[in-house]
């Protein structure tokens, strides 16, 4: 167990105690134990002789704590093998996180839904999940109302989550709107929340390496998004130049987030 | 109170942001200015795109810091589209650069020039890198590059950055006098390692990196301290300062100017404020009005 309110800035080491598979090319890797963090924090997760990549906490239990994500590239695709028993280096908790308001919706995009998942746990909100169908789908049985929205139909509603934010703050009188997904979508629910004046907060991506605001790959704007961030506020997103626009690209080379997102897989 | 000057630049105070820090966006540097840095010095960069090692590439503990980030950049053509110019922000920029051929860093620094930065250093000392092993502890070729940067570079001032991994850093810091250099940078990081004895596995992807932070401290000082007995040119003291105790030493020590990264793990974007406001506290204390009264003080 990392001990309360610290972090951990060497990788610190945790047995995996299962891999479960969430969806299509979706897992789930659980390690022992316990790690204290808030939500929206994330973990750097280190696979020995592969990679160091950032991952947001997505369980948080008494005696267990898990990370998910997407098979995309060689790091996901080694997470995805380890089996019960391997050796994972875990530092951290870093990061800003949610606020935690009452009346809220969140919104979270395909494999999104991890970096807001334990917020879900923690509160009563309305949650929008969208997908590219039905097998995409994330935690359907832990979050058994979620309003589903797939681009092809195959489950719930056709079309995009801004559709169904919409409807949802037409009705209904709403203090906050949680997101994390695609940064297009991203931009679009923060466009609706300034349309309905409500406030919105963010979580975003960057290539990162180091977590914790020393290296300086993470740059949005002047903003450090591994230690100022990976939250951001309406306030804070609607002055950004950057967001939706450019990122930056492992060599430090600003690309268009097409040219970044291709790249990222 | 803490106003210098280095190479002809004005700087409000003598706290620098070491290379490699934050500074790889023009954004991250004039940021780092706000919060108070007398002058920021930019992430290295080279004659091409880098993408550097994979990760794990740096960690961090109390009082130790290794990296092995492997000098990834945008290389200096891309950066000239991105930057534009460098002597537009309200700190001075210092830019920093390497090539892995004499000829390549007379190639980057010519381009670095164009882009009107406050100084140009010369990285010839990353302690895990291929490329600066045949330079870092040779005389002959810190002459050499220096004789290539310094043709290279019109009137903007040379900081040649050393490195602690050599027997004889004074020596190559006169041989980088002696070829023209304005000014040392002393020091970059010294060879370090860390394995995980859970997994039996070295951490750092690169396996081998260089330690920084306030571990790295007295052996700076001694650097400094041998280097000022031996040039007569300004030193850019670098090495584990992260308070302003810290600071006083590296001049007392010789240095003109005070070199800070690793301190932005410990204390974030307020590492130089700390800094500058403990020198400051430091100095009323003890009557001392200027940086000048104290510089060098430990070879009297
Ligand atoms: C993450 C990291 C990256 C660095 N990258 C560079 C670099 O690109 N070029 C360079 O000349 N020095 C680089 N350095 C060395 C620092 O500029 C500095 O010389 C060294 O860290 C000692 O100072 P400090 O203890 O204040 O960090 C880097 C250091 C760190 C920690």
């Amino acid at each position: 167990m990392n001990k309360c309110g610290l972090r951990n800035d060497i990788p610190q080491i945790y047995e995996v105690s299962r891999v479960e598979k969430e969806g299509k090319d979706l897992f789930t890797v659980f390690l022992k134990g316990q790690f204290l963090c808030k939500p929206g924090q994330f973990v750097m997760v280190w696979l020995p002789r592969v990679d160091e990549k950032p991952m947001a906490v997505s369980y948080l239990g008494k005696d267990e704590f898990g990370f998910t994500f997407h098979t995309l590239g060689t790091f996901t695709q080694e997470c995805s093998k380890v089996k019960k028993g391997d050796k994972i280096g875990i530092r951290g908790p870093y990061g800003n996180w949610f606020s935690q308001e009452k009346n809220s919706v969140i919104v979270g995009g395909g494999v999104g839904l991890s970096s807001v998942s334990t917020l879900i746990d923690g509160m009563k909100a309305t949650v929008i999940h969208g997908a590219r169908d039905k097998d995409h789908l994330l935690y359907t049985k832990r979050f058994k109302d979620m309003i589903i929205c797939t681009d092809d139909g195959s489950a719930g509603t056709k079309g995009f989550v801004t559709l169904a934010l919409e409807e949802v703050l037409e009705k209904k009188r709403t203090k906050k709107v949680y997101c994390c997904g695609p940064e297009i979508m991203m931009k679009k629910v923060l466009e609706l929340c300034n349309k309905y004046h409500v406030d919105c907060e963010a979580s975003l991506e960057r290539y990162m390496k180091c977590g914790f605001g020393v290296c300086g790959a993470c740059m949005i704007d002047d903003k450090v998004v591994c230690k100022e961030g990976p939250i951001f506020s309406s306030k804070e997103l609607n002055t950004m130049k950057e967001f939706g626009e450019y990122a930056r690209i492992k060599t430090g080379r600003k690309v268009t987030l097409q040219e970044y997102s291709a790249w990222r897989g | 109170m803490l106003s210098t000057t280095l190479c002809g630049m004005k700087l409000r105070n003598p706290t620098i942001l070491a290379s490699g820090i934050l500074g790889v966006t023009k954004e991250s540097a004039a940021k780092v200015g706000r919060m108070g840095a007398g002058a920021v010095t930019l992430k290295s960069l080279c004659h091409e795109e880098r993408k550097g090692n994979p990760n794990p590439t740096m960690f961090g503990r109390k009082g130790q810091f290794l990296n092995a980030v492997g000098l990834p950049g945008q290389g200096i053509d891309n950066a000239i589209d991105d930057f534009k110019k460098l002597n537009d922000l309200d700190v001075p920029v210092i830019g920093s650069i390497f090539g892995y051929t004499i000829e390549q860093f007379g190639e980057v620094a010519k381009k670095m020039a164009s882009l009107k930065p406050a100084m140009i250093e010369v990285d010839i000392s990353c302690p895990h890198m291929e490329y600066s092993k045949p330079f870092y502890a040779d005389e002959d070729s810190i002459e050499k590059i220096t004789k290539m940067v310094k043709k290279n570079s019109g009137k903007i001032p040379v900081s040649i950055k050393l490195s602690p991994n050599v027997h004889n850093i004074a020596d190559l810091a006169r041989a980088a006098e002696k070829a023209g250099a304005d000014c040392i940078t002393a020091i970059n990081t010294a060879s370090a390692m860390k394995i995980n004895i859970e997994t039996g596995k070295p951490i750092l992807a690169n396996r081998i990196g260089g330690l920084s932070g306030p571990a790295l401290r007295p052996i700076a000082v001694r650097c400094v301290y041998e280097i000022y007995e031996k040039v007569k040119i300004p030193i850019i003291g670098t090495g584990g300062v992260t308070t302003g105790e810290d600071a006083i030493e590296m001049i007392m020590a010789g240095a003109a100017a005070v070199g800070v990264g690793t301190a932005f793990y410990y204390n974030g974007l307020e590492a130089m404020k700390k800094i500058t406001s403990e020198m400051e506290a430091w100095m009323k204390k003890h009557k001392v009005k200027t940086l000048s009264e104290i510089r060098g003080k430990a070879h009297e």
